[in-house]
Order: structure tokens, then C-alpha cells, then sequence
């Protein structure tokens, strides 16, 4: 009841960011080179052809009144349409999302399950070999851009090794879709009880992910080490070795309990990186998700769909701190008086 | 009955690695406990009475090492235990008792279910009766509702509280050692009585071992049968307390003694060697007020943290303000420093009204340079990226109007040599000097401006009495050369007498006594102040 109604106050209170997203997308969209009216109307249109397209979408208007209708539509769910694609931008993102957030999320569900281990193994042997080695990793990773990455792991697995699949896209072009359910192949096809497409799914699903995923070991991994060697070092870790409890419980059960709270802080900042380094990965990977979908219509310089994706985006950043405060409640009893 | 010590060491060395070499913090010392017995170990900071039992326990951190000697623990040789063994003595045998209760305990897990842990591990309680055992162990320490408490969370008690239960921890598997180190500084008197009645009683009841570690010779010597005195690693000596009180044979032990504020102590007496300077000749004063409190009031929330106190300082006059945690002292000099506002009454500073000038804008009011303040953590209270010279030109530069480069340089020596500091000190960081080096670099900054009025919050309560001995005097005399009145806010009533002229005394954001530093702590009239005075230490007579 009383988390209910915090998340509901923490919802509210997200509310003007929205507004704030929704104003800066449109303006910026506007305040941007190129002219929709003409690159739609293609290169061989007459001037009076373009100013028919012009009206007919509406960009003849003042701004306020382009900006009242835009907010118009969206309050009716309309995000308006893609002028490179022909359909509803809703209809457009709704079919492109699931493809992103699955490949960001198992990137990250990765990172997590490599680089809290590694922290940790770092922090209890501080100076060691391992220590090193995991600065060595975690440095590399970060270092090399994504798209570089992402172009070497096929060049070894899908060129020299032949392991991985063509990368190309979320499935071979052989194999069907599972029936929609929740949009993310891999839980779609084990609904559907079919292996072998979830199979090809992971097995497409590897590289993109993987490349990923080493961009975010760094920051997960050094996070976890500092947190972990800050807790060890404390006086509560003391006391419960002074009274004897297990290396294990004193390591995971005292120390690691307190020091996940700023990991998933970081988490969350690793979760936005994730989200911008994906439209790279996506091109190299040929990913039909929102981010090479969003590209594309800024260079074509069709609006509707880069509001519509920025307009997402925002709203997911919200929702996905919104977890992360719930959880760091659920953690840290002293976070849930404070709120 | 049982001749042989409990505990038997012999020789223990140990060494940490540094960057510069091996450092012996503990160097060839030898110490037993008897069954039923309480030592007391005293030393200041760095004499290794920590790293002692952090040795004997086996829990040095990475960097330390037993290098030398053996440790017997009931006919066992811990030095050479597996650490698999050592894991099942520590918390059933033998168990320890930290400094910082808050911090000893995690800060996430329910205290009931700590207390289950240790149970657990030792397999004194099963999945069924360890929640009933946990509270029969907070119930045992005297946690009232003890049902309650177990699903409290440590930042939800008190620091005594919080002390009750890391003793439930250490004592839940009856051990037959246990290690106290400080267990309370940083504790109100009337707390840290309380806590200390506790542990000897559970201790005495259960016929248990016990070593207190601390730098508080009184506390020692009111509570443990022997005491050893260390010093950079060594025992200097060791005796039973009562001898230790009346005839000290080692020189350290005399210092300290001396240096340790008691009743009937004067100020000058504190310091031995180097024998203190003559007092230096008093600037006059012209009398009158230079604070004048009145109807002073704080809420917050439905509560008054101050709740309409009257009080004032006369010119070359220092005040005592006392209480415990949470009565309001600090609360009140806050606001005379203009840091709060308050909520109702009158600040009157010279005759001038500043209590309605709001916090945000006192920094760069006129009188804002005649006030100072002396903070308790001589550590946090500097920048660590200013060096000392920096610090005590800061408040010159803000205020002091414009100054050349040498004559503000000139100005920071002149301080320095004032305050005691010598100048080759000048350039460097906090972390580069002594405690009470850097107690003299906040006492230098805060009188760079020649103030009326210094408020001096616990200046000394985290310095070795030896080191607040020197410093209770530098302060002394600056106030008589510079003609400065001091407020002095404190816990500790020898110190307060031992500065103050006048001593107020709070209680729950009232005052409940007030008068001079003799009729306060010799003659007190409220109840309260009894119980405070009562409350400190007393060694054996």
C-alpha cells in the first residue's frame, strides 16, 4: 500500500520531465537542417509541389500551432507517421521496441552475470593477478568503440570460425517468427514450446549482445570492486568476522548486500549508455530495432519518428529508474523511511 | 581453582608492511587473563593496545602479521591455528566488543537476525528456537521490548542501544573471552556507565575472561582488576588498578595520569613535561556582555530541540555548555554562529541583534568575523586539499579585507608560533600532520581574525588526553593574551570545569542548572547533574 502510493508520487513527479522531453524533441526536430516538404516531394518536384506537401503536412503553420497539434495527437495516442515508412509511428516503434530492449537487456543481464563476479574476485584479492587482469578487461572494453567490437567478434566468429550465424538480423532468413506474445523472441518462442527457434534466436543473439555487453563490463565491474573493497574494510565486516561467521556469509550476505545498492546505480546509467551504444550495434548486426529505425529518419529528416523514439526513450529511462529506487527501497531500510 | 590463564601471551610481536618496510605496531609484549579476571589495556593512539587484540583474535587486516611470540588460548597455540579452527573459536570462545556501535552492526540486517547469524553459525540455536534465543539475547542486555527490537534496524537505536546489541552478538554464544575495544567512546557518560555495568555484570555472572581496551585510564581502573599501560608497542607497565592509581612507577604512566582531567586537577598540572610557560600577561577587558541569549527556541517538526533557553557570556569570560547527545548543545551554538536560524528569541551580540539576520546572509555580516568556531574533528573540519598555511589564510582573505602575499604570510607565522605550530608545518596537508597539529591549525584559524567570541565545539574529544592536555592550555592562555570569550560545548564535565568560569547544564533543550564551574560540579543542586557527575568514572580510592 504505502509502495503503491510512492510510486505513484515518484510517477507524478516524472510527469514535467515528460513535458520537458516532449517540448525539447519537437523543437529540436524542427530547429534541424533539411526540409521534410522537399526530400519527400523527391528531387525532380516543382517548387509548387512542394509547398502542396508542405500544407498537406501541416509545416506551414506557425510553430505553436504545429506544436498544439502535435501534442493533440499524442494525447490521442497518434505519434503521427513515418514519411520513409508509410505506417503509424506507434505501429512502427511497438514493432521495433521488442527487438532493441531484448538485445540491451540480455547485453546487460551478460555484463551483470561477468563483471559482479569479476568486481568481486578483484575486491577479496585487491593487488593480485586477478585484480590486474580485471582492470586489464574491463579497461580494453570500454576502450574500444562498439561498432569496432561488434565488426571484430563477427570478423573472428561469423568470417574466420564460422560459429556464429550471418549477421543478419534477429533471425535467419529461413526461419519464421514465434507468435507475438510479449515481442522478445526468446520468451515468444519457449511459450510456444518451439527449441529450435530459440535456438536460432540466442544464436543470433550472441554476438550482438556479447559486443554489448563488453562495452558495459567496465563500469560494472570497477564499481563493484571499489564498493566491495569499501565494505570489506568496514566495521561491520569486522564484527561479523570477529564473531566468526563463514567467509561466504561474511562476504556475501554482510559485504555484498551492502555493496550491490551502488551498482545498481550504476546499472542504471550503464542501462542508458546501452541504449545509445545499441544504434551502432544494430547497424553493424542489421538489428530491425528502434535505434537504426531512428537514425534513419533523422537522415531523411522525417520527424515523426525521432520524436516518437526520443519520446520513448525518456519514458523508459523514467520507468527504469523508477525500478531502480523501488529496489534500492527493497535493499536499504533506511532509503524507505527517507522517501 | 583453575592457576592456568585463560589467556597467555608471550613475546607477541607484530609487524605491518608499508610501503617503507616492516613497522612493529606491537613489539615483545607479554599479557594473561585469568577466568573471571578484567584487564584493562591504556595506551593514547598508536601504542598497539588495538592491534594487540586484533592479534589475538587472529583478524589483522591483510598488511599485518604476527612475526614473533605464541598465544594460548586455553591450551590452544591460536598463533598457529588453521583459520578454518579460528573461525569456530571467534564469537563461541572468544568475541569482541567494537568501538562505534553503529557502525559495527550491518546496516541492512535486522538486529535479531545479526544475533541469529552468530547463533546459527555456532550451532547454539537451530531454524526453530534461533528467534527466540535471539531475543532471550536481547532481552538479556536489556533491550526493552526486546520482541520489537528484533526486527529494528541498527540506524533505528541509539549508539547505546546500538552497544546492548553488538554485546547480545558478541556474548549470545557464551564465549569465555571477550575483547571490548573502546567500547564507549563516543557514548554519553550515563550511556557508557550503563554499558560498562552491563558487560562486567554478564561477564562476573558467567565467570568469563575479559580485556578492556581503552584511553581512558579512569574507565580502566573503575572496571578492571589489573591494568597495563601501553606505549608505542611496549608495556610500560602493569599493575593492579588501584596501585596503578596511587603509585605509578613508570614515567608514561605518571603523564598520563597527570594529563587525564579528575577532580580537584588544575589545568597547569595537566601538562608535566615540558613544564608549562607562566601564563602570559592578560589584555584588559573592558567588562560587559559580548553574547546575550534570550528565549532562544528551535522546532523541529512537533518538536523543540531547543526549547526557549536564556544564557550569556560575558566579556573574557569562557561558559561551559553541557549535556548529552540529543540535549541541544549543539543545536544552540549553531545558531549563536549564525549557522541555523532559529525559531523564536533573541540573539544579541555586542549589544547587537543578530539572531534575525537569516543563516544564508550572516557570512558576509560585520560581526560575522568576531564570532569563531573550533570543531570537534580536527580532521574533518579541514580541507585536506588546503595546506595549513591555506587554512588559516582562508578566513583572512574572506574577511581580514585586502592583505599583500608576504604580510598574509607573515600573519599565518605569527599564528603559528601562537597557537604552538611550528612553521616548517605550514605547508602541509592534514594528512601530513598529528592530531594535535591539526587541532592547532583549527584553533590558529579561527582566532586569525582576533574574535570576540570563539565557540568551541568538543575541541579536544578526539585527542589523546596527553595531546588535549597541551591544547586545554594553549587555549587557556590565548583567551587571557587575546582577551576572547569562550563558549565551550562539551560532554566531558572535568574539562569544562577545568576551562570554564561558568557552567550551564542542558537536558532535552532546557536548561536545567547554571552557575559558576565550582557550585555546579562540586555543590549541584538539579538531579540531573548528580546523575551526570555521578556517571564519570571513578578509579578506585
Amino acid at each position: 500500500m504505502r509502495v503503491a502510493r510512492q510510486i505513484g508520487q515518484r510517477l507524478v513527479t516524472a510527469l514535467p520531465s515528460v513535458a520537458g522531453v516532449i517540448v525539447v524533441t519537437f523543437l529540436l526536430t524542427r530547429i534541424l537542417p533539411g526540409d521534410t516538404a522537399a526530400y519527400f516531394a523527391g528531387p525532380a518536384a516543382t517548387p509548387a509541389a512542394i509547398e502542396e506537401i508542405r500544407a498537406r503536412l501541416g509545416l506551414d503553420q506557425t510553430l505553436p500551432v504545429q506544436f498544439l497539434r502535435y501534442v493533440g495527437d499524442l494525447a490521442r495516442g497518434d505519434f503521427g507517421a513515418s514519411l520513409t515508412t508509410g505506417q503509424p509511428v506507434l505501429a512502427d516503434i511497438t514493432a521495433r521496441l521488442p527487438a532493441s530492449a531484448e538485445l540491451v537487456l540480455v547485453a546487460l543481464v551478460l555484463a551483470v552475470a561477468i563483471a559482479v563476479p569479476l568486481g568481486i574476485i578483484a575486491a577479496l584479492k585487491e593487488r593480485s593477478l586477478i585484480d590486474h587482469a580485471c582492470r586489464v578487461v574491463a579497461t580494453a572494453g570500454v576502450s574500444l568503440p562498439v561498432f569496432f567490437t561488434g565488426l571484430l567478434l563477427v570478423y573472428v566468429f561469423y568470417y574466420i570460425l564460422g560459429w556464429a550465424p550471418s549477421p543478419l538480423g534477429r533471425l535467419d532468413v529461413f526461419a519464421s517468427a514465434p507468435p507475438t506474445a510479449s515481442g522478445f523472441f526468446l520468451i515468444d518462442s519457449l511459450l510456444a514450446g518451439d527449441v529450435e527457434t530459440f535456438r536460432a534466436t540466442l544464436a543470433q543473439l550472441v554476438l550482438p549482445a556479447a559486443t554489448l555487453a563488453i562495452f558495459a563490463l567496465a563500469p560494472i565491474a570497477r564499481m563493484t570492486r571499489g564498493a566491495m573493497l569499501s565494505v570489506l574494510g568496514s566495521d561491520f565486516v569486522r564484527t561479523a568476522r570477529a564473531a566468526g561467521l563463514s567467509p561466504n556469509t561474511v562476504v556475501m550476505g554482510y559485504a555484498f548486500r551492502n555493496a550491490v545498492l551502488p551498482v545498481i546505480t550504476t546499472l542504471g546509467m550503464v542501462f542508458s549508455f546501452l541504449l545509445g551504444a545499441s544504434v551502432l550495434v544494430e547497424k553493424v548486426f542489421a538489428w530491425p530495432g528502434i535505434g537504426s529505425y531512428a537514425v534513419e529518419a533523422l537522415i531523411a529528416s522525417d520527424y515523426a519518428p525521432v520524436q516518437g523514439f526520443v519520446l520513448v526513450m525518456a519514458v523508459l529511462y523514467l520507468l527504469l529508474n523508477l525500478c531502480i529506487d523501488i529496489l534500492y527501497g527493497l535493499i536499504d531500510p533506511r532509503v524507505r523511511i527517507d522517501a | 581453582m583453575d592457576k592456568m590463564p585463560l589467556l597467555d601471551v608471550r613475546d607477541l610481536t607484530v609487524e605491518f608492511a608499508t610501503r617503507r618496510g616492516a613497522v612493529r605496531a606491537v613489539d615483545q609484549i607479554d599479557l594473561s587473563v585469568m577466568r573471571g579476571e578484567i584487564l584493562g589495556i591504556v595506551g593514547e593512539s598508536g601504542s598497539g593496545k588495538s592491534v594487540t587484540s586484533y592479534a589475538v583474535m587472529r583478524i589483522l587486516d591483510r598488511a599485518g602479521r604476527i612475526a614473533e611470540g605464541s598465544i594460548s588460548f586455553s591450551g590452544m597455540a591460536l598463533q598457529t591455528l588453521p583459520e578454518s579452527q579460528m573461525r569456530d573459536l571467534r564469537g563461541r570462545e572468544m568475541s569482541m566488543v567494537f568501538q562505534n556501535p553503529r557502525a559495527a552492526l550491518n546496516p541492512i540486517r535486522k538486529i535479531g537476525r545479526q544475533i541469529e547469524d552468530v547463533l546459527l553459525r555456532h550451532a547454539q540455536a537451530t531454524r526453530t528456537d534461533a528467534r527466540a534465543k535471539s531475543i532471550a539475547m536481547l532481552d538479556r542486555v536489556r533491550i526493552a521490548r526486546p520482541e520489537e527490537r528484533y526486527d529494528a534496524y541498527p540506524f533505528e537505536l541509539s549508539g547505546g542501544m546500538c552497544q546492548r546489541v553488538v554485546i547480545a552478538l558478541a556474548l549470545a554464544c557464551r564465549p569465555q573471552l571477550l575483547i571490548a575495544d573502546e567500547p564507549t567512546t563516543g557514548l554519553d557518560v550515563t550511556t557508557q556507565k550503563a554499558v560498562m555495568e552491563l558487560m562486567v555484570e554478564l561477564t562476573r555472572e558467567r565467570r568469563m575472561a575479559a580485556i578492556l581496551i581503552t584511553h581512558d585510564l579512569g574507565l580502566a581502573a573503575a572496571y578492571c582488576d589489573t591494568v597495563m599501560v601501553m606505549e608505542k608497542g611496549k608495556v610500560v607497565e602493569s599493575a593492579p588498578s588501584a596501585d596503578i592509581f596511587s603509585a605509578p612507577t613508570h614515567p608514561y604512566t605518571k603523564r598520563l595520569l597527570q594529563a587525564t582531567p579528575k577532580p580537584g586537577s588544575v589545568l597547569r598540572d595537566l601538562v608535566m613535561d615540558p613544564q608549562p610557560e607562566p601564563p602570559p600577561p592578560a589584555r584588559p577587558i573592558q567588562p560587559g556582555r559580548i553574547l546575550d541569549v534570550r528565549g532562544l527556541v528551535k522546532t523541529y517538526g512537533a518538536n523543540n530541540a531547543v526549547d526557549g533557553i536564556d544564557l550569556h557570556v560575558d566579556r573574557g569570560e569562557s561558559v561551559g555548555l553541557v549535556g548529552e547527545s540529543g540535549c541541544g548543545k549543539s543545536t544552540t551554538s549553531m545558531m549563536i554562529m549564525r549557522l541555523l536560524d532559529p525559531s523564536d528569541g533573541s540573539i544579541q551580540f555586542d549589544g547587537q541583534e543578530i539572531g534575525a539576520v537569516p543563516a544564508r546572509a550572516f557570512a558576509t555580516h560585520p560581526m560575522r568575523k568576531r564570532i569563531q568556531m573550533v570543531f570537534q574533528d580536527p580532521t574533518d573540519s579541514l580541507n585536506p586539499r588546503f595546506t595549513a598555511e591555506r587554512a588559516i589564510a582562508d578566513p583572512i582573505q574572506r574577511m581580514g579585507g585586502s592583505i599583500r602575499r608576504d604580510a598574509l604570510r607573515a600573519r599565518c607565522e605569527e599564528l603559528a608560533t601562537l597557537v604552538g605550530l611550528p612553521v616548517h608545518l605550514l605547508d602541509r596537508f592534514p594528512h601530513q600532520m598529528s592530531g594535535g597539529q591539526k587541532a592547532r591549525v583549527g584553533i590558529a584559524r579561527a582566532i586569525a581574525l582576533n574574535p570576540d567570541l570563539v565557540i568551541l565545539d568538543e575541541p579536544t574529544a578526539a585527542l589523546d588526553v596527553s595531546v588535549q592536555a597541551v591544547v586545554l592550555n594553549l587555549l587557556q592562555d590565548l583567551k587571557i593574551s587575546l582577551g576572547m570569550s569562550y563558549l565551550f560545548v562539551s560532554h566531558d564535565l572535568h574539562v569544562v570545569r577545568l576551562l570554564c568560569d561558568r557552567v550551564i547544564v542542558m537536558r532535552a533543550g532546557k536548561i536545567v542548572e547554571q552557575g559558576t564551574a565550582e557550585q555546579v560540579l562540586e555543590a549541584p543542586t538539579a538531579a540531573y547533574t548528580r546523575e551526570l557527575i555521578a556517571a564519570v568514572p571513578h578509579p578506585p580510592t
